[in-house]
């Protein structure tokens, strides 16, 4: 509901500019480099958890040895930076913002302010997240999950931790309300919905998860915040004691409570960071293979199927609560419904490749990288999507490996493989492609060294949750010797995302100045339509109208290998060509 | 630099941009409370009586709802919200007819009607706590107090809109061009929208917390 004020004509502050600016791109670029550092102090956290695992009690530099409460807070935080401050804002804040828009033929989100409001508020609850390691007794404990009752009785970290989910789920609610209505009314003249590229059908799936899966979570988090503020019982069942004897609640709640409604926000939240990374890799694999993209109207109805199963698979993380086998079994097999549209998608990405003229670029390697290495967090969950499987592997570190095999080299790797691909968008200069090609083997080694070993640990039967790693059970004897392997490969992997920093820096002012605006010669219209580096607020010097798909490259007939989205495809004369009969 | 649609709808979607955006965001405000409608039905089903036990560590029992909170008030409640969703509706008919004064009127009455739903509940918590019942005294008064409570919050949310409406946001219609009559129209339109949906959530709440 904003006025019309002209926005382009006047000189603006540093504050008005870079911070409080309403246009898409800059918030786009305030997502990406909040989430980026947060990305890292998450990354941080982790380190300081594998030398922990690898030599327990061995004090860090600085830091001196962790307290199993520190280890408890670096867990609960590190899940809940990565996946709420990290990934879902990179993806959806920063990729989302910047290239949707751009991708559709709009001047801007449909409501600037709203837009600008959405990154303050997922600012702010960053901030909370952050304080929350400074209140006494530091930061919350109880795992991402924050399943009660442990949660309820936590320190004051936990009440933190729900304050801070608050803001960042208003955030999210406030994006995914702007991305839809962008998407559905600001396409220019010609871009029917089958005509968007797939990025733009990605983001869109996901808004509609943001928008409808949170709200629940929030639900449960005034529930959670009543328990612990207001003395409710919602969460408690009656009878708890605990080392200083009962708790004086009424009783009468339920834990699975939670459980349910965490969930139920959890699991579509898993296709919030895998749907934008899939939007990425089809993007950069349709560009450097110079094909259309194989299956695209397939990979559309896949991804919106998918979206609608992730509603009701949630209770697959719960198969050993005792919720019964019933409703275990309707949980089965919807679970092994999803998983047909997830291998549909990633099918016609590996199929894609086929008989291409593969370009190699840094953006490529990454886009090629996820591509396995998301097949195996895919592969690896199925025992895990099945009760008599589950039962055994359930909080051990196999899940763990599982899950950052998907969200690790997989989404973070179609990440890096946006960033590479549209830096120069944003910067009107390119990254270095040695120092990238060091940044992708260097982290897909590591990356492997840290999360394969998982998989065999939780096999033998590890528990995800131990603070000195495994040492005080025997049965783990075969397998805790990979802890050294795994903090190795983790600081490894820490030394390999140094080129990227300065790769990523330095090549602001220093990288290679791209020569035309359609850097890649690609078909969409972020680069074929829109110049490069951007101008200023409203996008594009005439707004364009589009004429065919988004990946209309190698057109047989066709001059050039890749036809823009505004231009109307010409081909020579078919009279020319007729063939003999 | 224009945003299509703001004011005027697109011909193929057939809303503009506030439009779709207020359906969408209520679609978001029905998971909000549908997640806590379910938790009240999880929790009911799995309690052993209900309300149930109302002073801690004692035997007073509660059968029925009605033994605890006040219909009657609630009732009234119940006619005030409905009677400030047709004043809405009229402030908005009134812009439609070009009526200015008339629209202050509806909507000043709605202002007015909403307080006055928020002076009853203040009344009917006041009684709850006379009685020393509070949120923490079981999970029937647990569950009444987050689901009423948070529609109270949305109720004062409208009114914060709605007054705003009423005062300072006006300059907007008082520019006078047909195209800052029609955006003003279109932002109570969308108020009302609101507004609707936090008579419906209470429509809602009352039978199912109050009667059964």
């Amino acid at each position: 509901m904003a006025d019309d004020h002209s926005h382009s004509d006047h000189q603006e502050g540093f504050w008005s500019k870079y911070w409080f600016s309403t246009d898409h791109k800059v918030i786009g670029i305030q997502y990406g480099i909040t989430a980026m550092l947060f990305l890292l102090f998450g990354f941080g956290l982790m380190l300081l958890m594998r030398w922990q695992l690898a030599s327990p009690g061995v004090e860090i530099p600085l830091l001196g040895a962790l307290t199993p409460e520190m280890y408890n807070q670096f867990g609960a935080m590190h899940g809940t930076i990565m996946v709420f401050l990290g990934v879902v804002p990179l993806a959806v804040g920063a990729f989302g913002n910047y290239v949707v828009p751009l991708q559709i033929g709009a001047p801007d989100m449909a409501f600037p302010r709203l837009n600008m409001a959405s990154y303050h508020v997922y600012f702010w609850g960053g901030v909370v997240m952050l304080a929350s390691f400074f209140v006494p007794e530091g930061a919350a404990k109880s795992g991402w999950t924050s399943y009660p009752p442990l949660a309820n009785i936590e320190t004051m970290g936990q009440t933190m931790w729900l304050w801070g989910m608050v803001l960042l789920i208003t955030s999210s609610l406030l994006g995914a309300v702007n991305f839809l209505v962008t998407i559905i009314q600001l396409r220019t003249e010609g871009m029917t919905y089958f005509k968007m590229p797939f990025f733009v059908w990605a983001q869109f799936v996901t808004a509609f998860l943001l928008l409808l899966a949170f709200p629940p979570l929030e639900a449960a988090g005034f529930l959670q915040l009543a328990d612990r503020l207001l003395g409710t019982s919602f969460f408690m069942p009656s009878g708890l004691v605990t080392a200083e004897g009962p708790l004086e609640v009424a009783g009468g709640g339920s834990p699975l409570l939670w459980q349910h409604l965490f969930w139920f926000l959890a699991h579509p939240e898993v296709y919030v960071l895998i749907l934008p990374a899939m939007g990425i890799v089809a993007e950069v694999l349709a560009n450097n293979t110079r094909k259309p993209l194989w299956g695209y109207k397939l990979m559309v109805y896949s991804v919106i199927f998918l979206g609608f199963m992730s509603f009701i698979v949630w209770a697959h993380h719960m198969f050993i609560t005792g919720m019964g086998t019933a409703i275990s079994a309707f949980f089965q097999v919807t679970t092994m419904i999803i998983s047909i549209p997830s291998v549909v998608i990633l099918s016609a990405l590996f199929i894609t490749l086929f008989g291409g003229s593969i370009r190699f670029n840094t953006a490529m390697w990454f886009a090629l990288g996820f591509i396995p290495m998301f097949g195996i967090g895919g592969l690896t969950g199925l025992p895990l999507g099945l009760a008599p499987t589950d039962i055994p592997l359930h909080d051990t570190y196999y899940v763990i490996g599982h899950f950052h095999y998907v969200v690790a080299p997989g989404t973070i790797f179609a990440l890096f493989a946006g960033i590479y691909y549209w830096y120069p968008k944003v910067t009107g200069r390119t990254m270095n492609e040695t120092l990238g090609r060091i940044h992708f083997w260097g982290s897909m080694i590591a990356m492997n060294g840290i999360f394969l070993p998982m998989l065999h640990q939780g096999m033998v039967g590890m528990s995800r949750r131990l603070f000195d790693g495994g040492l005080t059970y025997s049965f783990t004897e075969g397998v805790i010797h990979y802890n050294s392997v795994m903090a190795v490969s983790a600081f490894v992997l820490l030394l390999f995302q140094l080129p990227f920093i300065y790769n990523f820096l330095t090549s602001i002012k220093w990288g290679r100045k791209v020569t035309k605006s359609n850097y890649w010669e690609a078909t969409t219209l972020e680069w074929s339509a829109a110049p490069t580096p951007p101008v200023g607020h409203g996008n594009f010097a005439t707004i364009p109208t589009v004429y065919h798909g988004p990946y209309e490259y190698s057109v047989p007939g066709h001059e050039l290998d890749y036809c823009p989205q505004e231009v109307p495809i010409q081909l020579p004369d078919v009279a020319d060509q007729t063939v003999e009969p | 630099m224009q945003i299509p649609y703001e004011v005027t709808a697109r011909p193929d979607t057939g809303v503009n941009n506030a439009k779709l955006g207020i359906w969408l965001f209520l679609a978001s405000e029905v998971m909000l409370f549908g997640g806590l409608f379910a938790a009240y039905v999880f929790l009911r089903i799995g309690a052993d009586a209900w309300p149930g036990m109302m002073v801690y560590g004692t035997e007073m029992m509660a059968e029925r709802a009605d033994e605890i909170l006040n219909v009657p008030l609630a009732t009234l409640n119940t006619m005030i919200l409905i009677a400030s969703s047709v004043t809405m509706v009229m402030s908005w008919a009134a812009l439609k007819m070009d009526r200015f004064d008339r629209y202050k009127l509806y909507m000043g009455l709605t202002i007015l009607l909403a307080l006055g739903f928020l002076v009853v509940k203040a009344f009917e918590y006041g009684d709850k706590f006379d009685h020393h019942w509070y949120a923490s005294t079981n999970n029937f008064l647990g569950i009444y107090f987050v689901l009423t409570g948070l529609h109270a919050i949305h109720v004062t949310g409208g009114i914060v809109l709605n007054a705003y409406f009423w005062g300072p946001g006006t300059k907007l219609w008082k520019r006078g061009t047909p195209r800052d009559k029609a955006h003003f129209t279109n932002r109570i339109e969308v108020a009302g929208l609101y507004w609707h949906f936090v008579d419906l959530v209470w429509i809602f709440l009352f039978p199912m917390i109050y009667l059964i």
